[in-house]
C-alpha cells in the first residue's frame, strides 16, 4: 500500500464509516430505529484507532507534498481523539432518545468531525489546517443544536456558530499575513523563513490574529464567552464530545504553531500565554463558584482547566509539550466521564439540571453517585487520579520554564476550584429530603454501552493517576517529535 | 490604467462595505454585499487572478448572495427598529475595531520592504492552476469534499423539522 | 506607498468594517454577512501577497483563496440553515431576543 495513503489511514477510515452511516441511514425505512448504526460507527472508530497505532510502524514523515505528517505527536492525538469519540458514541447510543429518526445524522457528523480533528493534529500545511479546523467546527456546531425541540439547542448552536466563524475570520486573516511574511503556508517552510527573517512585526501580527482563532476553540479567556451557553444548550452526550475532542485537536494545533512554526518568538508568546492562562483559571473558577446549573458549572470549570493546561506552555519545549499533551489526555478522560455521569443523572432532557437537584444521588444510585464523586476528586486534582498528575506536570513545567508565579496562581486556583467541586460532591452525598419527590425519582438505568463507556473513562482516569509513566513517555515522544 | 481601475473599484468596494454596515434593512445590506463582492472580483482580475475573479462572481455573488437574499425574504426580516446591538456592544465594539485597524494599518505602512516586486504581465493560465489543484493540492481538495458533505448534511438536518416538533404542534 | 500596501490597506479596512458589523449588529443574518466580509478581506490579502510575493508561479496564495471561497460557501450554508431553524422556534433572528441563557 502506498505510504501516502497509510499516513491518512485513520482519517480515511472515519470518513468511509461516516459515508456508510449516511448510506445505510438513507436506505432504512423512514420509521425504523436508527440506533443500530452504532454497529457501523463504533467499529469504524475502533478501526481508526487501530490504524493510528499501525502508523507507529511508519517512519515519521510527511505525505501529499508536505500537507500532512505522521509522527509520535500525531499518533498520540489520533489515539486520544478516537478514544474520546468511541466513548462519546457509546454514551450517545444509550442516552439519545430511542425513537429519534435523526440518529443517522448524529453518528455521521460525529465521525466526519472526528476525521477533521484527526487531520488537524497531523496537518503541516496551513491550508489543510484551515479546512480540517472547519470540518471539526462545522460538525460540532450542528451537533450542539441537535436537541431542536427545546429552543435552547438552536440558541446554543447559533451562538457557537457565529462566534466560531468570527474566530475563523481572524485565523484566516492571520494565515494570510503569515503567507505574506514568509511566502509559504507549509509549516516547516514558514518556520525556516521565520527563523531567518529580519523583520518580525508582520509575523507577530499574524501570530496574534491566529491565536485569537485558536484560543477561541480551546475556550481560553477572554475568548470563552460561548462556552457556558453552548454546554447548557447542547445535549450532554454531545458536550462530553465537544468539551474534549475538538479542544484536544485545537491544543495540538496550538502546540504546533507555537513550538514548531514560531519557536523563535517564544520570548513574545510566552508572556502572552502566561496572562491568558492566569486569566482563564481565575475567570473560570470564580464564575463557576456562582453557578447553580451543573452543566454551566462544568463549562466554567473547563475554562479553568484550559488555563491549567496553558500554564504548561510556559515550560521549555520538551517538558512543556509533554505536560500539555499529558494534561489533555487526563482532562479528556475525566471530563468525558463526568459528562457521562451527568447525562445519566440529569437525563437527556435534563429534568434535573441544578446542583440542588443532585441531592441524594448517592442514595438513589450508589454507583452513579460514587462515580460522580470520583470524577470530581480527579477534577480537583487529588492524588491517584489523572487530574493530579496532569496538574503536577503542567505546573512543574511552568516552574521549569521560570513561571513560578503562574504555578502559584494555578495552585491557588485549584484551591478555589475545590470549593465548588466539593459543594457538588457534598450535595450528592446528602441524605434525600423527607419529601417523596426525591425518592420517587426513577433510578437511572445504566445500559451495556454506557456502562462500557463509564468503565473506560474510570479506568483511564485511574490509570493516568496510578501509573502515568507509559502515557507520559508517549507524551514525551510526542514532544520530541514536534521539535 | 491599473491605478485608475484600482482606485475606482477599491473605493466602490469600501463604499459598499460601509453602506452594508449603515443600512437598516437587511436586504439593503445583502445587496451592498453584492457590490463588495463584484468589485473585489475586479480587484482580483487586476491582480491577474482571473480564475478566482470568476469563482468570486459565480460562488459569492451568485450562489451565496442568492442564498442570503432568499433567507432574508423567506423570514421576511423587516427593518430593524434598532440596528445596533446593546450599548455595551457598541461602546466596546467600535473602539476595539478602531484599535485593531490601527494596529494592522501601522504594521502595513511601516513594512517598507513589502511589494518591491513590480507586477508582471503574465496571467496565470487555468491549465497551470488545475495542475496544482489536482496534483500538489490533491489532499486539501479531497478534504474539502468532506467539508462540503458535512455542510450539506448539516443544512438538511437543520432545516428539517426537529424531533419532537410535531408533538409541539409547530 | 507601494501597490501591495494599497491592496493590504483596502483589505484591512474591509476586515475592520466586517468586524464592526459582526460585533455590533443584532440581526443574526447581518452578523453572518459581517463575517463573510472578514473572510473576503483575508482573501484579498492572500491574492495581493501572492501577486507581489517572491514566488507567484507556485500559486500558493491563489489556491488558498480558492479553497477559502469553498469553505466560506459551506459556512454560509450551515449558518443560514441555523438561522432558519432558530427562526422556526423563536420567530426572530434578533440575537438579543434569542439570547435567553444567562449566568
Amino acid at each position: 500500500m502506498n505510504t501516502d495513503l497509510l499516513r491518512i489511514l485513520p482519517e480515511t477510515i472515519l470518513v468511509v464509516a461516516g459515508i456508510l452511516v449516511m448510506l445505510i441511514d438513507a436506505s432504512l425505512p423512514p420509521r425504523a430505529q436508527r440506533r443500530g448504526l452504532i454497529w457501523v460507527a463504533a467499529p469504524g472508530t475502533m478501526l481508526a484507532l487501530w490504524a493510528s497505532l499501525i502508523q507507529l510502524r511508519l517512519d515519521p514523515g510527511t505525505a501529499f507534498f508536505g500537507a500532512v505528517e505522521t509522527s509520535p505527536f500525531t499518533i498520540f492525538f489520533h489515539v486520544l481523539i478516537c478514544g474520546i469519540v468511541l466513548v462519546a458514541l457509546l454514551l450517545a447510543y444509550d442516552t439519545l432518545p430511542r425513537d429519534s429518526h435523526h440518529q443517522g445524522e448524529f453518528y455521521a457528523l460525529v465521525l466526519f468531525g472526528a476525521s477533521g480533528m484527526c487531520l488537524l493534529t497531523g496537518a503541516v500545511e496551513l491550508l489543510v489546517v484551515f479546512i480540517a479546523l472547519e470540518i471539526s467546527s462545522i460538525s460540532t456546531y450542528i451537533l450542539a443544536g441537535y436537541r431542536k425541540h427545546t429552543g435552547k439547542g438552536p440558541e446554543a448552536a447559533i451562538k457557537y456558530f457565529l462566534l466560531g466563524s468570527f474566530a475563523t475570520g481572524f485565523l484566516l486573516y492571520g494565515i494570510a499575513l503569515i503567507f505574506g511574511a514568509t511566502g509559504s503556508t507549509q509549516i516547516y517552510e514558514v518556520a525556516h523563513k521565520a527563523a531567518s527573517a529580519q523583520n518580525h512585526t508582520f509575523i507577530v501580527l499574524a501570530l496574534m490574529l491566529m491565536l485569537v482563532g485558536i484560543l477561541f476553540k480551546v475556550s481560553a479567556a477572554p475568548f470563552h464567552v460561548w462556552t457556558p451557553d453552548v454546554y447548557e444548550g447542547a445535549p450532554s452526550p454531545v458536550v462530553a464530545l465537544l468539551s474534549t475532542a475538538p479542544k484536544a485537536a485545537a491544543f495540538a494545533l496550538l502546540l504546533r504553531v507555537l513550538y514548531q512554526m514560531l519557536p523563535d518568538l517564544r520570548s513574545l508568546w510566552m508572556p502572552l500565554l502566561w496572562v491568558i492562562a492566569a486569566a482563564s483559571m481565575t475567570i473560570g473558577n470564580l464564575a463557576a463558584l456562582r453557578q447553580q446549573n451543573v452543566k454551566r458549572m462544568l463549562a466554567y470549570s473547563s475554562i479553568a482547566h484550559a488555563g491549567y493546561l496553558l500554564a504548561a506552555f510556559a515550560g521549555l519545549a520538551d517538558k512543556g509539550i509533554a505536560a500539555a499533551a499529558f494534561y489533555i489526555a487526563a482532562y479528556a478522560a475525566m471530563n468525558v466521564g463526568i459528562f457521562a455521569v451527568v447525562t445519566l443523572i440529569s437525563g437527556y432532557d435534563e429534568h434535573l439540571p441544578l446542583v440542588a437537584d443532585f441531592r441524594g444521588v448517592l442514595y438513589r444510585s450508589p454507583l452513579l453517585g460514587s462515580l460522580l464523586i470520583f470524577f470530581l476528586i480527579s477534577l480537583i486534582g487529588i492524588p491517584f487520579t489523572g487530574g493530579f498528575f496532569g496538574k503536577f506536570y503542567s505546573f512543574s513545567a511552568a516552574v521549569g520554564g521560570g513561571a513560578v508565579v503562574l504555578a502559584i496562581i494555578g495552585l491557588l486556583n485549584s484551591g478555589v476550584a475545590a470549593a465548588y467541586y466539593v459543594r457538588l460532591a457534598v450535595t450528592v452525598a446528602q441524605k434525600p429530603e423527607n419529601g417523596m419527590s426525591q425518592a420517587a425519582l426513577p433510578v437511572p438505568q445504566i445500559g451495556v454501552a454506557v456502562g462500557a463507556a463509564l468503565l473506560f473513562t474510570v479506568g483511564a482516569t485511574l490509570w493516568l493517576g496510578i501509573a502515568p509513566e507509559p502515557i507520559l513517555r508517549a507524551a514525551e515522544n510526542a514532544a520530541h517529535a514536534l521539535q | 490604467m491599473h491605478l485608475i481601475l484600482f482606485i475606482v473599484f477599491a473605493g466602490l468596494c469600501l463604499a459598499g462595505a460601509l453602506n452594508l454596515l449603515l443600512q437598516k434593512h437587511p436586504i439593503n445590506s445583502a445587496l451592498s454585499l453584492v457590490v463588495v463582492m463584484t468589485s473585489l472580483a475586479v480587484l482580483y482580475l487586476l491582480l491577474g487572478a482571473e480564475f478566482l475573479a470568476a469563482a468570486q462572481i459565480i460562488v459569492y455573488a451568485g450562489a451565496i448572495m442568492v442564498l442570503f437574499t432568499f433567507v432574508i425574504m423567506l423570514l421576511n426580516a423587516g427593518r430593524e427598529e434598532r440596528t445596533l446591538g446593546s450599548k455595551a456592544a457598541v461602546a466596546l465594539g467600535f473602539p476595539a475595531v478602531a484599535a485593531i485597524l490601527a494596529v494592522i494599518a501601522t504594521v502595513i505602512l511601516k513594512a517598507q520592504d513589502l511589494g518591491s516586486v513590480s507586477l508582471s504581465d503574465g496571467i496565470t493560465s487555468t491549465e497551470e492552476l488545475s495542475r496544482v489543484l489536482f496534483h500538489e493540492l490533491l489532499l486539501p481538495f479531497e478534504v474539502t469534499s468532506v467539508l462540503i458533505l458535512i455542510a450539506i448534511l448539516g443544512a438538511v438536518s437543520l432545516a428539517r423539522k426537529g424531533h419532537g416538533d410535531q408533538e409541539a404542534g409547530k | 506607498m507601494s501597490p501591495l500596501s494599497c491592496y493590504l490597506l483596502v483589505a484591512a479596512l474591509l476586515f475592520a468594517v466586517g468586524l464592526a458589523g459582526a460585533l455590533t449588529r443584532r440581526n443574526a443574518i447581518l452578523v453572518l454577512i459581517g463575517i463573510e466580509l472578514m473572510l473576503n478581506a483575508a482573501n484579498l490579502n492572500l491574492i495581493a501577497f501572492w501577486r507581489y510575493g517572491p514566488h507567484p508561479e507556485a500559486l500558493t496564495g491563489l489556491m488558498f483563496a480558492v479553497f477559502s471561497i469553498a469553505v466560506a460557501a459551506a459556512e454560509a450554508a450551515v449558518g443560514l440553515g441555523l438561522v432558519i431553524s432558530i427562526y422556526r422556534h423563536l420567530r426572530t433572528v434578533d440575537l438579543d431576543e434569542i439570547s435567553r441563557m444567562k449566568g
